[in-house]
């Protein structure tokens, strides 16, 4: 037991308690996280600093808009429609065609417009935000996935989660939909998450629920030594985000779009850990480079991806 | 850095500040550690019949004053009709009982609770060197003799008066000593005869008239005692015996050779002293001692407040104690579980209903309200009217309980009652949500996780130690805020990412 926690220690794996303690206390400032819990303000900011995001079709503030969103969505085949401030991809809905008057989920099945407008209504209500309060919902246009993703990710939208530590990117993964996790890239759902190396964009490590595989369970491809398509842009973008939201530990969340490259789909405060288990490694000692580094956070976004891509983050 | 000295000084500092108030009370003032524990207390009573002639009546009876390692808890008067003063310094206290005119005969009583104290003060005030007494011939002639034949074999006033003690409970007394004890002044009065020949000594003494409180004793008799002062304490011998000391439980009611009743106006026919054996809960005790000495904790005592309000607080000081357990829960263990406290308020509910009970009703009152909510999802009803709905429901559920349970003769379940039904309602909503959002897996973890942390919380705040410890030393919640605190900065593992990273430190 005290071997074991010694190893972990000394991979320099963190524990949810040590990044909140450590980290997250200490460099995300408490007045910073609307910008982030709140993906509306989020998205503002993004674009306010020229960085990519999804575009936003509209946004239903109170039940008296019903009307108004009922005459918006008339006009749309796929979009999907989140809660302002949903955690880990709650409430998100996805609609991918129509089908007469209906619309097509990405599981197959048949949504209503009374179906979406009560969903639509629970969000209003709170029932996806932190502690209840009143919220609002974004419609955003669909993501379509690069074909050059294809191979390890046929169904859904693969996202691509980046920590960023004091404008530093310090580790990544893919995130994998599967079959099981519904088509939605949220490993607690059953998606896969692949570690990428930072120099190559080459996924080095995959895991499943708590299983380590290396092939996607749908197809058999394998997921592991895949390059990801753009690295270095998708580094740079991360840096950026910090530029927009100065959060000294930040999660940037993208995804690889067909027309429109690298966006940035949301940004998390409190990025879980699991990312240490797709890579196979700790964060800690990362951390500990980027923390060697003179003010870093002065440093220009080319400086901080270059150390990203160059630095030779630990690869174990 | 210096953030790190300062959470860990305020921590610490918290804790010790808890610790050493629990460690003053305990020590100082009593207050017990344990529940349930009793301490003994003796009520000595003093009960005068008078025959009143005709006009005023005044009765004065010398009153317990100070006594070392006894205090008074409390005193009473029983004296219909009569005129009550008492009349108290430093070193004496009396009670002058006073009436125009009486007929009959009269009960006047008069009676204190003494506990065992840790008070080592002097009975009373340093005395002045007494004047050699003149005596008449052959008792002086007499004296001088005793006196410089005690102080050849003594080497300081304790040894000398307890020599002059032992010579005169001698079995074979000198011709000198024989004298003083065969005549009628000094017979069976060996008190009188010491201090006679200590004075010869100028060596200052008083007569000490009291009772041992052992036992319950309906007619007492008064004890005497020698009294010698050395200069810089009182000194006690037993005058029948020679032993040296002040016996335990010595209760001193007045000093001196004159009676402790007197009466103008009237005839005393019987004065009597009874003692009984008390016991008493320590709390009480320990706080009627501190409101004796006033002493801090006693103006701040639970115990001073209404009962009503008192058994609130007994309830509500368990709640920092669930609170602290729910911490370690979640983050030494890494237990998930709905919402942040309400485990902590399942936890109390469970008081009333008993464990078994309690989670059986619970999970009833639960597992039905969430088929209900599932059924009400189809309706598509707005978040707050559903939630309403689900709290109508879970009323509705809790009384249906009752009444069934009722029938059955199943009285556990008329206790349902006492479950805060917003907090089920909450749980019902919390659970479909999770349960649609993440699947019935994660609900379900979040379940038992409520469930094991109100059972747990429940066990330890249903100790009885516990409920006593913080009821009678509030001040141990200084010490909960600071071992939280220092939780507040634990950043090592908690037990369930053991779990989690296994395989992961396998691959390291």
């Amino acid at each position: 037991m005290i071997s074991f926690i010694r190893k972990l220690k000394a991979a320099g794996v963190l524990g949810i308690n040590a990044r909140n303690a450590r980290y997250v206390l200490e460099h995300n400032p408490r007045r910073l996280y609307p910008l982030v819990d709140d993906k509306i303000l989020c998205k503002a900011r993004l674009k306010a600093h020229g960085i990519a995001v999804p575009d936003q079709l509209g946004i239903v503030r109170g039940q008296y808009q019903a009307g108004a969103l009922a005459r918006r969505l008339r006009t749309l085949d796929e979009f999907a429609i989140k809660p302002a401030t949903g955690t880990g991809g709650d409430g998100v809905l996805v609609t991918l065609g129509r089908r007469g008057k209906d619309w097509i989920t990405p599981g197959g099945g048949l949504l209503s417009m009374a179906d979406i407008q009560y969903h639509v209504s629970g969000i209003l209500a709170g029932m996806y935000s932190l502690g209840g309060q009143l919220d609002a919902a974004l419609i955003e246009e669909l993501v379509h996935t690069d074909p050059a993703l294809h191979p390890i990710a046929p169904e859904g939208v693969p996202d691509i989660r980046v920590i960023v530590f004091r404008g530093v990117p310090v580790m990544a993964m893919m995130r994998l939909p599967t079959r099981r996790s519904g088509g939605k890239a949220n490993l607690h759902q059953g998606a896969i998450g692949a570690g990428v190396d930072m120099a190559t964009g080459m996924t080095l490590s995959a895991v499943m629920q708590h299983d380590i595989v290396d092939q996607h369970p749908d197809t058999g491809a394998s997921v592991t030594g895949f390059t990801v398509p753009r690295w270095p842009h998708l580094i740079g973008l991360s840096a950026r985000c910090f530029d927009a939201v100065p959060l000294g530990y930040l999660g940037v969340d993208m995804v690889l779009d067909e027309r429109y490259g690298p966006l940035v789909l949301e940004l998390n405060a409190r990025p879980g850990l699991a990312i240490q288990i797709a890579n196979r490694a700790g964060l800690a000692h990362r951390l500990a480079l980027v923390d060697q580094l003179d003010n870093p956070e002065g440093l220009s976004v080319e400086a901080r991806t270059a150390f990203a891509l160059e630095a030779g983050l630990p690869v174990n | 850095m210096t953030r790190a000295i300062h959470w860990l000084s305020v921590s610490l500092l918290l804790i010790a500040a808890g610790l050493a108030l629990v460690a003053y009370k305990h020590l100082s003032l009593g207050y017990p550690l344990k529940p349930g524990q009793i301490e003994e207390s003796w009520t000595a009573e003093a009960r005068l019949v008078i025959l009143p002639e005709t006009g005023p009546v005044k009765v004065e009876l010398l009153l317990p004053a100070v006594t070392p390692r006894l205090g008074l808890l409390r005193e009473n008067f029983i004296s219909r009709g009569y005129g009550l003063t008492t009349e108290e310094n430093r070193w004496d206290r009396s009670a002058q009982w006073a009436v125009r005119r009486a007929s009959q005969r009269q009960l006047l009583y008069y009676s204190g609770v003494f506990y065992t104290d840790r008070g080592r003060e002097p009975f009373a005030p340093t005395p002045a060197y007494p004047e050699i007494p003149r005596l008449p011939e052959p008792f002086d002639t007499a004296m001088q003799a005793i006196v410089d034949d005690v102080r050849r074999q003594s080497a300081d006033i304790a040894t000398f008066a307890a020599e002059m003690v032992a010579r005169i409970n001698s079995a074979s007394p000198g011709e000198e000593m024989a004298l003083f004890l065969n005549s009628p002044e000094y017979r069976n009065n060996p008190v009188r005869i010491a201090r006679t020949l200590l004075a010869g000594a100028r060596i200052p003494t008083e007569q000490v008239n009291g009772f041992t409180l052992t036992q319950t004793e309906r007619r007492a008799r008064p004890e005497r005692l020698l009294a010698v002062h050395n200069g810089r304490q009182w000194l006690f011998f037993d005058p029948a015996t020679g032993r040296q000391g002040l016996p335990d439980n010595f209760l001193i009611w007045w000093r001196g050779e004159r009676p402790a009743v007197s009466v103008e106006g009237a005839e005393l026919v019987d004065l009597s002293w009874s003692i009984r054996r008390n016991e008493l809960g320590a709390i009480d005790l320990a706080d009627e001692r501190a409101t004796r000495h006033g002493a801090w904790p006693a103006v701040f005592s639970l115990l001073d407040l209404p009962v009503q309000a008192q058994t609130v607080y007994a309830v509500l000081l368990l709640v920092p104690v669930g609170g602290f357990i729910m911490v370690l829960m979640r983050n030494l263990i890494g237990l998930r579980s709905f919402g942040t406290f309400m485990p902590v308020l399942i936890a109390l509910a469970f008081r009333e209903t008993g464990l078994i009970g309690g989670l059986l009703l619970f999970g009833v009152v639960v597992g039905t309200g969430l088929s209900l909510r599932f059924y009400l999802e189809r309706l598509r009803l707005l978040l707050v009217p559903r939630l309403t709905a689900v709290l109508i429901i879970v009323v509705g559920l809790m009384v249906a309980l009752s009444l069934l349970s009722h029938q059955l003769g199943w009285d556990v379940g008329l206790s349902v009652g006492l479950f805060p039904m917003v907090i089920m309602a909450m749980v019902i909503e919390r659970m479909s949500i999770v349960w649609e959002e993440r699947g019935p897996h994660e609900a379900l973890i979040e379940a038992a996780g409520t469930a094991l942390i109100a059972s747990l919380a429940y066990f330890i705040m249903t100790r009885e130690l516990v409920g006593h410890l913080v009821f009678v030393f509030p001040e141990l919640l200084l010490t909960v805020l600071g071992l939280t605190l220092l939780m507040g900065r634990y950043s090592g593992y908690r037990l369930s990412e053991l779990i989690r990273f296994r395989r992961l430190a396998r691959e390291l």
